[in-house]
C-alpha cells in the first residue's frame, strides 16, 4: 500500500513537470548532441553530413582570421560594455536611493530604454543617431571633437554598439536599487559617528554589502552580452561591418550557418562559445570568494 | 544651512536632466517621425519639427514589401497571443510540480532547469533549425510558438519562487476536503499566483513582440512577416530614404510596448528586481 502511494506520488510529480522534461529533451538536450556531432562534420543542409573530424576546429583556430576577429570584437564588447553598464547602473541606483517621492517616476524614466531596448526600432534609431549628419556628430562638432565616421571606422562602430548596451542599464539598476534598500541606514550613521567620509562609506559599507548582487548582475549580464545579436545585425544591416568592426560572435555564427550554409562550422563555433561562457562563469565564481561578502558568514 | 535649502532642487535638477538625456534618443525619433524626410538630418540637432508632417504615418501605414503595416501587426499579435498562452499555462503547471509536489528526482530536474537558464541559445540554434526544417515547419509560426508550450525556465523559476510564499496548510486543508492535485493547482494555487502569471505574460509579450531572430530564421514570405521584420524591410529599402515613414512605423511598433510598460509598471519593476534576467 505504501509503495503504491509513493509510486503514485512520483507519477503525479512527473505528470506535472512532464512538459519541461519533453521540451528539455526535444529542444535542448537532443539538439545539443546533434550540434556536437555536426561540429565534426561538413554539412550544408542539402547533402548529408560528412564526417571530417576536427577540421572545423582546426580551421577555426588556425585558418580563419575572421573568426578571431569576431572573438576579439565580442571580448571588447563584453569586457568594456558590461563593467560600464554595471557602474552606470550602480551610480544611478545610488542617486535614486533617497526618500524623495519622485523616485518612482525617475526609476520609470531610467528603466524605459531597457524595456524597449531589444526591439528593431531602437537599433534603427541608434543607427540614425550616429549617422554622418546625425545628432551625435552634430554634438561632437559643436564641442570641437567630431564629426566621427561611425560607419567607416571599425573601432568607432564598436563604440556605437557598446554605447547602446550601456544605455540599457535599467534592469541591473533595479536590482541594485532593491539591494541598496536592504542596507540599513544605521550602518551609515554608525560609520558617520566614527568619522567616515562618503567615499569610505561607499567602499566600506555599500560595495561589500552589495557584492553578492554585483556577482549576480555580472554573471547574468556577461552571458547576455555574449549572445548579443539584434543590435549588431540591424546596425550593420546584417553585414557585421565596417571591416567586421561589429561582427559579434553570434552574428558571425549566424552568417556561417544561415548565409553560407556551413552548419558544421557554426556548430563548432557554438560549442566553443559554450565552453568560453562556462570557463568565464566558473572563473567569476572562483574569484568571487575573494570579493563577495556574505553577511551570514559574519565577515570575510 | 543654505546647503539644506538648495540641496533638493539641485538634486532634482540633476536627476531630471540625466533622465532627459537618457530619453533624448527616443524623443528624437518621435519628433523626427513628424519631420519631412528630406529635413530629418539637415535639422538633426533641433528636436522639434518646424512643420508637423503627419503623412509619414499614412505613408508608413501603407507598409513595406507590398503589404499594409496592419498585416504585420496582426501576424505579430497572433504569435504573441499563442506563445504567451503557451508559456504561462505550461510554466505554471511545471512550477506547481516543482514547488508543491514531492517526488524522486525533483531537485535534479530543478537544477537542470536552472542550468538551461544560463545556456547560450546559439548552441541549439542550428540543430533546432534543422529539426524544424525536417518537420516541414519552415515558413510557419510553429517553430516560434510550439516550444513555448513546454515551459519557459525563466517563468518557471519566477512562479516557483512565488508559490513558495503561499502557506502549505492551504494545500493540506484542500486535500482533506478531497481535492486532487490537479484541482488544487487550478482552483487554489492558480488564482493565488495571478500576479506572477501576469508578470510572465508581460515579459512573454515583450520577448515575442521584439523578437527578430525567430522570424528571420523561420518566416520567409512577407505575408507571414512580423512587425520586427517589417521594420527591417524598411531599413533594407533605405535607398528610397523614406526616413519619415520608417521612423513613424518604428514609433508605432513601440506604442504597445510603452503602453504595457506604463499600465503594468509596478508588476514589471517587481518582476525585474527579483530576477533581473532581461535587458
Amino acid at each position: 500500500m505504501r509503495q503504491y502511494s509513493s509510486l503514485r506520488r512520483n507519477l503525479t510529480g512527473y505528470a506535472f513537470i512532464s512538459p519541461f522534461i519533453i521540451g528539455f529533451l526535444g529542444f535542448t538536450l537532443i539538439p545539443m548532441f546533434v550540434s556536437l556531432y555536426m561540429s565534426f562534420t561538413s554539412y550544408n543542409l542539402f547533402t548529408s553530413p560528412r564526417w571530417i573530424g576536427l577540421d572545423n576546429y582546426t580551421k577555426m583556430f588556425f585558418d580563419d582570421p575572421k573568426y578571431w576577429n569576431s572573438v576579439k570584437v565580442t571580448f571588447l564588447y563584453v569586457f568594456i560594455g558590461v563593467p560600464l553598464r554595471l557602474i552606470f547602473a550602480l551610480f544611478v541606483a545610488m542617486i535614486l536611493n533617497t526618500g524623495s517621492r519622485m523616485v518612482g517616476t525617475y526609476r520609470t524614466l531610467y528603466y524605459l530604454p531597457s524595456i524597449i531596448g531589444g526591439s528593431v526600432a531602437v537599433s534603427i534609431m541608434w543607427r540614425n543617431l550616429f549617422s554622418n549628419e546625425g545628432v551625435i556628430n552634430s554634438a561632437l562638432t559643436a564641442i570641437g571633437i567630431g564629426p566621427i565616421s561611425w560607419f567607416g571606422d571599425p573601432n568607432a562602430s564598436l563604440v556605437m554598439l557598446i554605447s547602446l548596451s550601456v544605455w540599457q542599464f535599467g534592469s541591473s539598476m533595479l536590482i541594485f536599487l532593491a539591494g541598496l534598500k536592504n542596507i540599513s541606514p544605521e550602518m551609515y550613521e554608525a560609520a558617520g559617528v566614527d568619522g567616515a567620509n562618503p567615499i569610505r562609506k561607499f567602499f566600506g559599507i555599500t560595495l561589500p554589502l552589495l557584492s553578492p548582487i554585483i556577482l549576480f548582475n555580472l554573471i547574468m549580464q556577461t552571458i547576455g552580452a555574449f549572445m548579443t545579436f539584434v543590435p549588431a545585425y540591424i546596425i550593420s544591416k546584417g553585414e557585421g561591418g565596417p571591416m567586421d568592426g561589429t561582427m559579434l560572435y553570434s552574428l558571425y555564427l549566424f552568417r556561417q550557418a544561415f548565409m553560407f550554409n556551413n552548419m558544421g562550422y557554426a556548430s563548432a563555433m557554438a560549442w566553443i562559445m559554450l565552453i568560453m561562457i562556462g570557463i568565464l562563469t566558473v572563473a567569476v565564481f572562483l574569484t568571487s570568494k575573494f570579493w563577495v561578502f556574505y553577511e551570514s558568514e559574519g565577515g570575510k | 544651512m543654505v546647503w539644506r535649502n538648495v540641496k533638493w532642487p539641485i538634486y532634482h535638477l540633476f536627476v531630471a536632466a540625466l533622465a532627459l538625456l537618457m530619453l533624448y534618443p527616443v524623443l528624437w525619433m518621435l519628433f523626427s517621425s513628424f519631420k519631412e524626410s528630406r529635413t530629418i538630418f539637415v535639422t538633426a540637432e533641433s528636436l522639434f519639427p518646424t512643420e508637423w508632417i503627419w503623412s509619414n504615418y499614412a505613408d508608413g501605414w501603407k507598409g513595406a514589401g507590398g503589404r499594409p503595416f496592419m498585416d504585420y501587426i496582426t501576424n505579430s499579435l497572433v504569435i504573441v497571443i499563442i506563445s504567451t498562452i503557451g508559456a504561462v499555462l505550461s510554466s505554471s503547471l511545471i512550477a506547481f510540480g516543482f514547488a508543491r509536489l514531492n517526488f524522486k528526482g525533483r531537485n535534479f530536474w530543478f537544477s537542470l532547469m536552472m542550468l538551461t537558464l544560463m545556456l547560450p541559445h546559439d548552441v541549439v540554434l542550428v540543430p533546432q533549425y534543422i529539426i524544424f526544417t525536417k518537420l516541414g515547419w519552415l515558413n510557419t509560426i510553429l517553430p516560434i510558438v510550439v516550444p513555448t508550450f513546454f515551459g519557459m525556465p525563466f517563468f518557471i523559476f519566477l512562479m516557483v519562487q512565488f508559490i513558495r510564499t503561499i502557506p502549505k496548510e492551504l494545500d493540506e486543508a484542500a486535500t482533506i476536503d478531497g481535492c486532487n492535485k490537479f484541482r488544487l493547482y487550478v482552483q487554489i494555487i492558480m488564482p493565488l499566483i495571478k500576479s506572477s502569471l501576469a508578470t510572465a505574460a508581460i515579459f512573454s509579450f515583450y520577448w515575442r513582440w521584439e523578437d527578430l531572430l525567430g522570424p528571420v530564421l523561420y518566416l520567409n514570405s512577407p505575408d507571414k512577416y512580423t512587425v520586427s521584420m517589417a521594420l527591417k524591410m524598411f531599413l533594407d529599402s533605405e535607398s528610397a530614404s523614406n526616413w519619415g515613414a520608417m521612423f513613424a512605423m518604428s514609433i508605432v511598433s513601440l506604442v504597445p510596448v510603452v503602453a504595457v510598460f506604463f499600465i503594468f509598471q509596478k508588476q514589471i519593476v517587481q518582476g525585474m528586481s527579483t530576477s533581473g534576467l532581461k535587458g
